[in-house]
């Protein structure tokens, strides 16, 4: 008898997914094996060791990467914070609130940061600051990144807010709890997983930020991104690859964590 | 839960109702004030005449637009021609974008649908692999794919000593370095959004098409890929329109010669051009076909809901 | 109505609900006694769940007013309302435990935490769950989710339950269980119990009274009995259990009687419904009811078009000279003749056993 033709298979799709994975990670996975290289020169491997590393945290540039590392990170917690409080507001006023004026208006604002192009929201911003006369630096950072996390925020967050039936609350209010102890005691414990994988998200996004940040970051301030850009422009050196490896781990650490929450959440319900 | 969720009353949830305006308010006055009343003062500026170390003279003009699609020579007196110059920047950019787009569909979908039709516990790992580098930064990517493609970088080193090739391929600096760095960038981009729609494919379709004499190849074009087009679709805008505005790869990998939009606004801005009236017509240029993009998805996401 | 002290713990007086062009209840009126176990049976979309809603607090209603012991309670929110309903899905608390969840109302009632952790223990004791207390919602059956859900609902001691449909997610067996249960905790509780269910044999075994209601309408209010025999109206009658509708010409009603001309031609007298009039009119005639005999003696008869074995007994389709078809449920015992498909049988019914309907 015939074998049976498994219809979900195409032939090349696997040899297809196995290329996609090699080239998204071959150029992460070979900067990384570098980072480790001894030799001076970027290209000839000189053996391992960790001097690209001491020298990120000790070196010459040492302080500069510091101070911008506590920038970004600073400018991310806020932001992501922000952003997610923003957010989890906006998803109870669009799915828990029935209808308001602006309603459907409200869903393209609070989107709008996405669908505009980065580099014009960078130019936008740059001028508003410009025109209201306000100096650049880490405020004008900040208030551009809360705008772009607002949306990433949003995603998972309404996204879990929709599969929470609002009987929930109901029977909360059914049992003598006032609107804002069904939202706190019921609706937001429910909610928390979304509201995790909201925050990394944000976070993580604002931490990646460069071309918005470098149009409103000011003289002087710097944050990971831009610089690390600006050492690049003169040529990739050893210690680049060294922060990047970094930033490639922190970026797993936030993955694995968001994947956490989103298990958290399906135990739940 | 078990017997938890059951179908939903139908109606919209107003546990909340009243508070609705108050509760959006936060959000509309950040993004209001931060992003909408910029880009109005941005439509503002690209009529206004340029001051020479940066910023704005209020004189209103139209000299931004001009400059962008006529050239009236050196002195600015002889009879309009059309400037090609940024014409053909757009155009670049529009057609690498496209073909970034089409690339990553061409691997993104055989890998979304691969990924969606494992067993659900090997499905989760395959997933993860595809999410890691969507979180990675994007700047640290593009150094990475510059890094590996130098003249002197490691695949040249290699093919090098591997003896397949006698000089180092010349790939950095061209066109093809930045669209092998927009494919990259966005790649993932284009596999999630198919996986989504994948997932909820009704696989007793295929049976039923295989069942009507179909071929793989007639299921595929006539049944598979009309039931995940919105997928599809989601995809592609998620390529195409940050593609179109991308700074970075054009920058690192491009150089001088493989300018892109981004680079083209950046420069009026921060580089040495210094013309902020004409970088916010341009910016405006770009974000009027980026809308224009998006409407088109909007209204076949309409019809498809119908 | 059990306790005959004549209290109304629920008053819905001319309750009407709108959603834009949509009623889905028009002037509603309901006196719902203390300590009832009172029903509201209907199919769905009817409006059961809407009115139960809106006695909850989960609706706004359009006009009318609702009483709960005299007291208005239509404009308070639901968390202002004594009463406590047991959801259709359960609504329990995923997040926390079952003492938790039993706790929550007697919390925001302002009761201590040892307080509230006492009260339910009782309660959790009165459904059998002791055992279960530390467990989340989801570690435990459906069976027992219903129960924690009862017990968190009657924790708060409320004026009256409401349950909106809440065997339907049960298997068959374990809902004919809960049933007694139910019955057993109201009799013990003493709390009115405001019932929704689509399921006429619950409402039936069940309640005190029964409000059948249909496109957003009260149609008959009264016990198990009075609805099944003397139903109003076409609606009641066919909803609940099968009936035969006979079209009849009523020629004369004389108080609760009426006198009809049978398709053939007979004469009949049956009790009327109030409300019904001379004309063109309906008798109901249970199958049950309906017995087979020699054509020449009876008042209708017809030829048999289909037999239907049903192990206990048997449906016979009569087919009527004017095409109508009457069913009657024919007993499965030794002594009973079954006729055979084409026969001619006739078909008789005392006249108690019809009524005729309100169109």
């Amino acid at each position: 008898m015939a074998k049976k033709p498994d219809l979900r298979r195409f032939p090349g799709f696997y040899g297809i997914t196995l290329l996609c994975l090699f080239l998204l990670y071959a150029p992460l996975i070979i900067v990384a094996i570098y980072s480790f290289n001894d030799s001076q020169s970027i290209t000839i491997w000189g053996g391992a060791s960790l001097r690209w590393y001491e020298d990120v945290f000790w070196g010459l540039e040492a302080d500069k990467f510091k101070q911008a590392a506590v920038n970004s990170l600073t400018i991310a917690v806020t932001a992501a914070i922000a952003a997610t409080i923003i957010a989890t507001m906006a998803a109870t006023a669009m799915l828990r609130a029935g209808s308001f004026r602006g309603k459907g208006a409200s869903f393209a604002l609070i989107n709008l940061p996405l669908m505009v192009p980065e580099i014009v929201t960078a130019v936008a911003t740059l001028i508003f600051f410009s025109a209201i006369g306000f100096t650049t630096g880490i405020m004008t950072i900040l208030v551009a990144h809360i705008v772009f996390c607002i949306p990433f925020a949003y995603l998972p967050i309404a996204a879990r807010m929709e599969g929470i039936e609002d009987v929930y609350e109901q029977a909360a209010q059914d049992l003598y709890a006032t609107r804002w102890e069904a939202f706190r005691l019921v609706l937001l414990p429910l909610m928390m997983p979304g509201i995790i994988s909201g925050f990394l998200l944000a976070f993580i996004i604002s931490l990646d930020d460069f071309i918005i940040t470098n149009f409103v970051k000011g003289a002087g301030v710097e944050t990971l991104p831009t610089a690390i850009f600006g050492a690049v422009k003169q040529g990739i050196k050893p210690n680049i690859m060294a922060i990047s490896t970094l930033l490639l781990l922190v970026s797993i650490l936030f993955v694995t964590l968001s994947y956490f929450a989103g298990r958290m959440g399906q135990n739940r319900q | 839960m078990a017997g938890g969720l059951g179908q939903g009353t139908g109606k919209s949830a107003r546990t909340y109702a009243g508070l609705g305006v108050p509760l959006i308010l936060p959000a509309w006055l950040i993004i209001g004030i931060f992003l909408v009343v910029p880009i109005l003062i941005m439509l503002v500026y690209s009529f206004l005449t340029k001051e020479f170390r940066g910023g704005v003279i209020w004189e209103p003009t139209l000299a931004a637009y001009d400059q962008f699609f006529f050239d009236r020579g050196l002195f600015g007196d002889e009879p309009p021609k059309i400037e090609w110059t940024y014409i053909l920047i757009f155009w670049r950019s529009i057609w690498q974008a496209g073909l970034a787009t089409v690339l990553c569909l061409l691997i993104g979908f055989p890998t979304a649908w691969f990924i969606a039709t494992r067993p659900p516990n090997s499905r989760t790992i395959w997933l993860f692999l595809i999410t890691v580098p969507y979180w990675v930064n994007l700047l640290i990517r593009t150094i990475s794919m510059k890094f590996l493609i130098r003249d002197n970088g490691p695949l040249n080193q290699w093919l090098l000593d591997a003896g397949l090739i006698s000089e180092p391929i010349h790939v950095i600096n061209t066109a093809t370095a930045v669209q092998l760095g927009l494919f990259y960038s966005y790649l993932p981009f284009m596999v999630l959004p198919i996986y989504a729609a994948v997932e909820r494919y009704n696989f007793a379709l295929s049976e039923a098409a295989a069942d009507l004499y179909a071929s793989r190849w007639v299921t595929l074009t006539q049944v598979i890929i009309p039931s995940v087009k919105p997928g599809i679709i989601a995809g592609c805008i998620l390529v195409f329109v940050p593609s179109l505005g991308a700074f970075l790869a054009p920058d690192l990998l491009g150089g001088a010669k493989n300018f892109m939009i981004g680079s083209l606004i950046e420069e009026q801005f921060k580089g040495a051009a210094g013309n902020w009236p004409f970088g916010a017509a341009a910016a405006m240029i770009l974000l009027t076909m980026v809308l224009i993009v998006l409407i088109f998805y909007a209204r076949s996401q309409a019809r498809g809901a119908r | 109505m059990p306790d005959g002290n004549g209290t109304i713990a629920v008053d819905i007086d001319n309750v009407t609900k709108r959603y834009g062009d949509f009623t889905a209840l028009r002037d509603v009126s309901l006196a719902i006694a203390d300590n009832e176990f009172f029903t509201l049976l209907g199919p769905s979309g009817c409006g059961k769940t809407t009115l139960l809603r809106c006695i909850a607090g989960f609706e706004d209603i359009s006009a009318g007013a609702i009483r709960l012991y005299g007291d208005p309670i239509a404009e308070l929110p639901p968390n202002r309302r004594p009463v406590n309903t047991v959801f259709q899905q359960y609504a329990l608390f995923p997040h926390m435990d079952i003492t938790r969840n039993v706790m929550f109302g007697l919390l925001r009632l302002g009761k201590s935490e040892s307080e509230a952790r006492k009260r339910a223990g009782e309660v959790l004791e009165l459904v059998q769950l002791t055992q279960f207390a530390t467990r989340l919602p989801a570690q435990l059956s459906g069976g027992q989710q219903q129960r924690v859900a009862l017990a968190r609902a009657l924790a708060p001691n409320p004026k009256v339950l409401l349950l909106d449909e809440p065997l339907s997610a049960l298997d068959l067996k374990l809902r004919q269980a809960v049933r007694l249960e139910l019955q057993q905790l109201q009799h013990e509780t003493g709390i009115t119990f405001i019932f929704v269910t689509h399921d006429q044999e619950e409402a039936l075994t069940m309640s005190d009274r029964i409000a059948v209601i249909s496109d957003g309408r009260v149609q008959q209010v009264g016990t198990a009995r009075a609805i099944y025999e003397e139903p109003n109206n076409k609606f009641v009658a066919d909803f609940i259990g099968e009936t035969n509708l006979i079209d009849v010409a009523v020629a004369a009603i004389d108080g609760a009687t009426a006198t009809c001309t049978l398709p053939g031609g007979a004469q009949f007298t049956c009790p009327a419904a109030s409300g019904a009039h001379s004309g063109q009119g309906h008798l109901s005639v249970r199958p049950e009811r309906v017995s087979l005999t020699d054509p020449a003696q009876a008042p209708l008869s017809g030829t048999v078009s289909r037999l239907i074995y049903l192990g206990t007994d048997m449906h016979v389709d009569v087919t009527l000279a004017d095409g109508e078809t009457v069913t009657a449920r024919v007993q499965n015992s030794a002594d009973t003749t079954i006729p055979e498909k084409g026969q001619t049988v006739g078909l008789n019914f005392e006249a108690g056993a019809a009524r005729l309907l309100v169109d």
